[in-house]
């Protein structure tokens, strides 16, 4: 079979009815997002797609194809990045068979390159959910790193006192992030006294625990002070419970407490004005 | 070899590491500073560290050492100027220098050791 020759004839059927198969395709694709873009906005997008398949279908050059793949990542990562699914993505793509078979339908002569041009979709498909899945990827990430930056705030509470307020579980990479943060303020600020405060930790287990009691080491090494704070009657029990030793590390109850005995060690008192 | 100098103010030993830590430099610090808090009878001893980048667990040993061993001639040991890096090092070798005592800077130091005499 002539495979050049047929993929020709394939291109040259596209271009004839691109008009007909752009509007059905773009239609389906409307359809099947329910709405959420415009049938111009969908047509302008799907043309310039639809004219790099057909150069793609009229010729074996590389060109064509590295700029189709280009235009599809492009494609399902904005798709990714305005939470449309993963099957509505995909079926941005497929539809484009259905509406190329509606036309072709009548001409039984170009089944076996509907076949071969099937496969070239089909193959599109899959990178273009491949791109999507990526993108996702990508977007998850940003946002644990972001996540990651946001919840270790080291706030200053009295000259020479700063404070740490943890929210979320402590596992040993926030550990690590919330040492170097806390140690590098201690230099920064030259405070001698840190609070740990564990309000918004939710269970305090033994690994947890641990990563506290190493932060405090470490900031002691610096020749600072750690009072870990925020302790709710719940997690007391649970770390009674589990044996968790604080050794000579003082514990309080509030953010208060801690503060207050924070100064009292600076020689500090609060009295009323 | 290179040997870190022990300087002498009032009744403190001052001791700034500026080098990288060789093991056998560190056993000569200790020699010096042994002989030294004999012929001074100082009452405190300061090492600043705050150049020092890389520590690894027989330096921390022998620092732990140091303090001991100054104990001995009754003399307190301060270590000032632990960097950031370092002190997270010294945590995850699990050292935490037990019977040494720390301090952020030079200054707070000296403040300890008048505090403590």
């Amino acid at each position: 079979m002539d495979v050049e020759g047929s993929r020709a004839r394939m291109a040259a059927f596209l271009r004839d009815h691109q008009d007909k198969i752009v509007g059905r395709w773009s239609e389906l694709v409307v359809a099947g997002v329910r709405g959420r873009s415009s049938a111009v906005e969908a047509r302008s997008e799907l043309e310039d797609i639809y004219s790099l398949v057909v150069a793609a279908m009229s010729g074996p050059g590389e060109q064509a194809r590295v700029e189709l793949r280009a235009v599809l990542a492009e494609f399902s990562r904005s798709r990714a990045r305005s939470g449309f699914t993963p099957s509505e993505t995909a079926v941005g793509l497929f539809s484009l068979k259905e509406a190329v078979y509606e036309q072709i339908a009548d001409s039984a002569e170009l089944m076996p390159e509907f076949i071969a041009f099937s496969r070239l979709i089909d193959d599109l498909g899959l990178y273009t959910f491949e791109s999507y899945a990526a993108a996702r990827e990508r977007i998850i990430t940003d946002q644990a790193t972001s996540m990651l930056e946001l919840s270790t705030p080291v706030v200053r509470l009295w000259d020479g006192i700063i404070a740490v307020p943890l929210v979320g579980t402590l596992d040993s990479a926030r550990t690590q992030l919330v040492m170097e943060k806390l140690l590098e303020t201690l230099v920064a600020t030259g405070a001698d006294h840190a609070v740990l405060d564990i309000t918004g930790v939710p269970t305090v287990d033994t690994e947890v625990a641990q990563h506290l009691l190493k932060t405090v080491n470490a900031a002691r090494l610096l020749g600072a002070e750690c009072t870990v704070s925020g302790i709710r009657p719940q997690v007391a029990q649970t770390i009674v419970s589990l044996g968790i030793e604080f050794g000579d590390i003082a514990t309080k109850a509030t953010l208060a407490d801690a503060l207050a005995h924070a100064l009292a060690r600076a020689g500090l008192k609060v009295g009323p004005a | 070899m290179e040997r870190v100098p022990i300087l002498k103010i009032g009744s403190t030993l001052f001791v700034s590491i500026q080098i990288d830590l060789q093991d056998e430099t560190v056993i000569r610090l200790q020699e010096d500073l042994a002989t030294e808090l004999v012929a001074t009878r100082a009452t405190g001893v300061i090492i600043d560290i705050t150049a020092v980048e890389i520590v690894d667990s027989f330096i921390g040993r022998m620092l732990t050492m140091i303090g001991s061993i100054s104990r001995l001639f009754g003399a307190e040991t301060v270590l000032v100027g632990m960097r950031p890096a370092v002190a997270i090092t010294l945590t995850e070798l699990g050292l935490s220098l037990r019977g040494v005592r720390t301090a952020l800077n030079a200054e707070k130091g000296l403040e300890l050791l008048s505090g403590s005499s």
